[in-house]
């Protein structure tokens, strides 16, 4: 065999997802897009190599407990206790296994543990609120927490998030990287939230809420939330490069 | 369910508490990875100019012969097992995070033609609400000017997208990202 650079490879590029499915960059009613947001057009790049592949991760990576959040200190969370479950599918409709899921959230009372949370709301000696998992061979993960609470933020006069878990998620490749939130069913707070609303679509906004599930709830125990996440799926034909 | 992907959202202020207070990654190569070890220094502004003391940056790279730790790099032989490949910053009050890593090969490109050394970039943060894919290329690599997604970008914009060798420090590399404003840097579609 010659070099490796001089080698030739196989790949299969993502799709793009339309982009009505995704936020706009620059969302003036959430202020921080203002100072932040990229105002040239983004340059299209056909995927290569380098964004096919991305970080893999093992079972090394995670120990056991991790995705149980109630289970982190010497006594329980107060708050609502819930089962947080769901599978992991690419837009083709195949389940993504061995994908690293991370969440963070705030605790019962609204309140993160982190230095620049300033609410005061008290915080919980029993709810450090970050968890991590992998999917199964189905797509499938699993998180026991506490429901979270809304807190006030300073974007505009009197701004509250509606209660929300965050998400960040490595499918197979650095081009399927993603961060998102997850929020709950019927949360009125939804309507008025800049972040929420900056994807504009209505049936793309639906994707971001949680469903109640009963069979995943468990009785006298804890109710159980549903949150399905799709993730980019690959074009249909491979490529030689 | 349907089959469109989910909307990105923004990180936010908080993502430490999941990402980066136990799972951040400096070291993307180890001691024991072949190749020229570099330091590549990342700083981060916003459209006025200020550190942005929020953001995280997440890399990832091919070893010194331009082979991915993955398996849908199906050539040849492994990768280097001293060089992860993956980075995990956040950025401190002045904007910036260091990474220590070695300097990737070349990898190929489409149709054939070979890729420059880079290093593959995702940026969030607050006030991000879907993260920005960037790369970092080696200022004076000579393959720059030939290099096929360098050649995407407008001549006039192609020095955001380069890492400049710090002339007090050898080996030490610092990459700035402007999010927007008159140096914004290049941002990719992927």
């Amino acid at each position: 065999m010659g070099h490796l650079s001089n080698a030739r490879s196989i790949i299969t590029p993502y799709r793009r997802p339309d982009p009505s499915s995704q936020p706009v960059l620059l969302h003036e009613p959430y202020r921080a897009t203002i100072r932040r947001a990229p105002r040239k057009p983004l340059i299209l790049l056909p995927h290569t190599l380098s964004e096919v592949t991305g970080p893999v991760y093992g079972h090394e990576d995670i120990t056991e407990g991790d995705n149980d959040l109630t289970r982190q200190h010497g006594g329980e969370p107060l708050g609502e206790r819930m089962i947080l479950t769901g599978r992991v599918l690419d837009d083709n409709g195949r389940p993504v296994s061995q994908a690293l899921l991370e969440i963070w959230q705030a605790n019962a009372a609204g309140r993160y543990l982190h230095v620049k949370d300033q609410h005061p709301a008290p915080l919980d000696p029993n709810f450090t609120g970050a968890g991590r998992t992998l999917t199964d061979e189905n797509g499938c993960y699993r998180f026991v927490t506490i429901k979270p609470g809304a807190y006030p933020w300073l974007n505009h006069y009197n701004a509250w998030r509606p209660a929300h878990i965050h998400f960040s998620i490595f499918g197979r490749g650095f081009a399927t990287r993603l961060v998102t939130q997850m929020y709950f069913p019927g949360d009125p707070l939804c309507a008025i939230d800049p972040i929420f609303q900056s994807v504009r679509d209505e049936e793309a906004q639906q994707r971001l809420i949680a469903r109640l599930d009963l069979e995943t709830t468990q009785p006298q125990w804890a109710l159980g939330y549903r949150f399905d996440i799709v993730l980019r799926g690959r074009e249909a034909t491979p490529l030689e490069t | 369910m349907d089959s469109v992907p989910i909307p990105s959202q923004t990180v936010g202020p908080y993502f430490h508490l999941g990402l980066t207070e136990k799972h951040s990654a400096a070291c993307i190569a180890s001691s024991a990875a072949n190749g020229e070890r570099v330091w590549v220094t990342c700083r981060v502004f916003d459209g006025d100019g200020a550190p942005v003391d929020d953001a995280m940056i997440e890399v990832w790279q091919a070893d010194s012969e331009g082979k991915y730790n993955h398996p849908d790099d199906l050539r040849g032989k492994q990768s280097d097992p001293g060089c992860n490949g993956f980075g995990r910053l956040g950025t401190a009050a002045d904007g910036s995070c260091q990474f220590e890593t070695i300097k990737p090969g070349s990898v190929p490109g489409r149709a054939g033609v070979p890729q420059v050394p880079h290093l593959n970039l995702a940026v969030f943060a607050r006030g991000l609400l879907n993260h920005l894919y960037t790369r970092i290329y080696f200022a004076g690599d000579p393959g720059n000017e030939k290099d096929p997604v360098l050649g995407l970008v407008p001549q006039e914009r192609r020095g955001t997208l380069m890492a400049q060798p710090d002339p007090a420090r050898s080996g030490h590399w610092c990459f700035d990202i402007h999010l927007c404003g008159e140096l914004e840097t290049v941002f990719f579609d992927v």
